[in-house]
């Protein structure tokens, strides 16, 4: 030791670490700083697009492998906790990791194709993107609240800056500035809620709150409560909760689509793995207070998100309000707090990730030069003109509405049939009259689709030729749809698996 | 000692806050704020706050004096500072608000406990409690540092990529591709009104120009 003349012991002894636990926030964040050192030796402009595109999927992949070493050994030998309680790694997390990474994977993809059209820093990109991913996952096995609020900021600070990545368009800044101003406020939000929590209870960690809740009576429930108020605003912003989501139509608009893709299945599932976790882990013993608040959020974001996306006339806008719903529809699987409804929702989750990155990843290549053309007009037609890029719109669109043979059918059917299962058959009404007024703007974007645009022939000579990249993500999100809507005995399997807390 | 060394610095950091206000000038405000700021940390020294002592003066005195120095230089030094206040009733508020503070203080420190921890007058608390019992204060933040929340800090380090990241992204000027062409040459496509600017023709008809003029 240095310490020379001063007492410096070894009273500090770090905490064990389980690099299996952290291995695929460790592999995304390495890819990442790759990405940034490829970026800042390599002078060549097209090489270093193709490397970190490359380094990136590496990343990614290689995140997968872990992922997938994880599953088992959680499965088999149950829950790991390790540096000093702060990241519990369960099959839940491991569920939530593979929806984010998933979802990574196809951003990435849709990306490549995006960023060299649009002329764009792609290796920047690519890292932010990484980063972002890192978080999430970090979020979805944190069970300390300072490790989900670093998460939830190491998630939303690099989005901020990939809604204004293309700083070319003003609605891209706005966006960025948008979603800057207001996350800041709900992570403060959220933090004050953290401080109030600590006070109530001693403890940031979960499970710690749990226990100690479960091991004394609190006299003075006032800042318990308001604390956990304060926890819900923050994590409601995130996942776009009816009255949290003011900022979703806007962010979604402007935001470069790749980015809208990622952060419409990718945040919204790591925001549901703290929220799940939260009420969970630490507040079983306190159902009876969120309960009706979780109540509130899911009918009003149902309400809200159905009936305002009726009067959009921009397709990203719409499919914003409709992700509100569908966060809605996931809250509904929390409220009714039975395994039945966390496995709804974890299988919503999934299942919404698919459907949402395949209507965006049409959306990438359905409209011609720029990123600003996204109204119904412009879509008119679309399937007549070009009719497989047209017909997986309208797949994707009518997969959300919960058309039968589509995963999207399936996964409102898990949501309803356990809230019924709990008695909850008010919220399984409101659910059921939000997908019939819903299903009104899915079936109006798909007519649209079908319908000759009449008036000014288009110029099918500007319409973007289907990469590659972009097509992959299609067949994939396709298949994964279709799959879960025909077959979804193993995707419900796999969410049975991981209902543990 | 502890006493002399108190009204020392007492004084010096009294001093210091009011050459901060009287100043004409906006350099001369900051230098006196660094007088201000290290009187501090030797009131945080007096009270066995090491660390506490330590961060004041590299993160007060050091960085965000720095930090503001260097904007007062971005903005130019000799320029004419107008004290006029533009919204009136400030300045009162101020000085009633300041009273407030003032006479809290004043009234808190007459009391033992003020918001559960001992004041002025309260008896010193020996050692601590629990574990950390024969803990010295570096001590203890490194536990709570690097075993508690060791994560969570380390994780903080991804933070900061993405912030020089994020800022780099953002700040570049639009448009400006720094390989494999001259900056200051507009590539043919971006040539016209707007070159430089890095607006595709078919934005310039919907938007401003931006970026280029902000900075």
């Amino acid at each position: 030791m240095i310490g020379g003349g001063i007492d410096t012991g070894t009273r500090i002894v770090g905490p064990d670490v389980d690099f299996l636990a952290i291995g695929p926030v460790l592999a995304l964040a390495v890819a990442a700083l790759v990405v940034i050192l490829v970026r800042a030796i390599l002078r060549k402009r097209g090489p270093v697009n193709q490397i970190s595109l490359g380094v990136g999927l590496a990343g990614v992949a290689a995140a997968g492998v872990l992922l997938g070493i994880q599953w088992n050994e959680v499965r088999d030998d149950g829950t790991i906790t390790t540096i000093a309680g702060a990241v519990r790694l369960d099959t839940f997390g491991v569920f939530l990791g593979v929806v984010v990474l998933a979802a990574t994977a196809m951003s990435l993809f849709l990306a490549a194709s995006y960023l060299e059209r649009e002329e764009l820093e792609a290796p920047e990109y690519y890292a932010l993107m990484l980063l972002s991913a890192a978080g999430m996952l970090t979020m979805t096995t944190a069970n300390d609240l300072i490790v989900v609020f670093v998460a939830l900021e190491l998630l939303s600070i690099p989005l901020y800056v990939l809604a204004a990545f293309d700083r070319r368009r003003l609605s891209s800044q706005e966006s960025g500035i948008k979603y800057f101003v207001l996350g800041a406020f709900s992570s403060a939000v959220f933090l004050y809620g953290i401080a109030l929590t600590y006070g109530a209870t001693g403890t940031t960690s979960l499970t710690g709150i749990a226990d100690f809740l479960s091991a004394n009576t609190l006299f003075e429930q006032g800042t318990l409560l308001a604390g956990l108020a304060l926890l819900l605003v923050g994590l409601g912003f995130k996942v776009a909760a009816v009255p949290f989501h003011m900022w979703t139509p806007d962010v979604y608009q402007g935001a470069p689509t790749p980015v809208t893709a990622f952060m419409s299945s990718a945040t919204k599932a790591a925001g549901f793995a703290a929220l799940l976790r939260l009420l969970g882990v630490a507040f079983p013993l306190y159902r009876t207070d969120w309960r009706p608040a979780i109540l509130g959020l899911a009918v009003l974001s149902l309400a809200v998100g159905s009936i305002a996306a009726v009067i959009q006339t921009d397709v990203k806008r719409i499919l914003a309000y409709s992700s509100i719903a569908h966060a809605g529809y996931i809250l509904i699987g929390l409220q009714v707090d039975t395994a039945r409804g966390r496995q709804a929702s974890l299988f919503y989750l999934l299942v919404y990730a698919f459907m949402t990155v395949g209507a965006f990843a049409v959306i990438t290549v359905a409209t011609r030069k720029g990123d600003d053309k996204h109204s119904l007009d412009d879509y008119r037609g679309l399937a007549l003109r070009r009719p497989v890029v047209g017909g997986l719109l309208g797949f994707f669109v009518l997969a959300q509405a919960g058309v039968p043979l589509t995963g999207g059918f399936v996964v409102k059917l898990e949501i309803f049939s356990s809230a019924v299962d709990a008695g909850e058959y008010g919220l399984a009404i409101v659910g059921v009259l939000a997908a019939v007024v819903a299903a009104f703007i899915y079936l109006r974007i798909a007519v649209a689709l079908f319908t000759s645009p009449g008036g000014e022939a288009a110029d099918a000579s500007e319409d973007r030729p289907v990469d590659r990249w972009t097509a992959a993500v299609l067949a994939v999100t396709t298949a994964a749809v279709l799959f879960a809507g025909i077959l979804p005995g193993a995707w419900l399997t796999f969410a049975k698996d991981a209902t543990f807390l | 000692m502890t006493t002399v060394l108190f009204f020392v610095f007492a004084a010096a950091a009294l001093g210091g806050a009011l050459g901060v206000v009287l100043s004409r000038n906006p350099v001369h405000s900051a230098l006196w704020l660094v007088q201000t700021l290290l009187s501090v940390a030797v009131f945080f020294l007096l009270q066995d706050a090491e660390l506490v002592a330590a961060v004041q003066v590299i993160v007060y005195a050091g960085a965000i004096v720095v930090l503001f120095i260097f904007v007062i230089m971005l903005l130019g030094v000799d320029r004419h500072e107008s004290l006029e206040d533009p919204v009136k009733v400030q300045r009162p508020a101020a000085i009633a608000l300041g009273a407030l503070v003032l006479a809290e203080i004043v009234f808190l420190a007459g009391h033992e406990w003020a918001t559960g921890a001992r004041t002025a007058r309260g008896a010193p608390i020996e050692g601590g409690t629990g574990a950390f019992a024969d803990y010295n204060n570096i001590e203890r933040v490194a536990h709570v540092m690097f075993i508690d929340y060791m994560w969570a800090f380390q994780i903080t380090a991804g933070l900061l990529v993405v912030a020089v990241v994020g800022a780099i992204v953002l700040a570049r000027r639009s448009g400006e591709r720094p390989e494999g062409q001259e900056p200051g040459t507009p590539a043919p496509e971006r040539a016209g009104p707007e070159s430089g600017s890095g607006q595709r023709p078919d934005d310039a008809a919907v938007e401003e120009p931006v970026g280029e003029g902000a900075t």
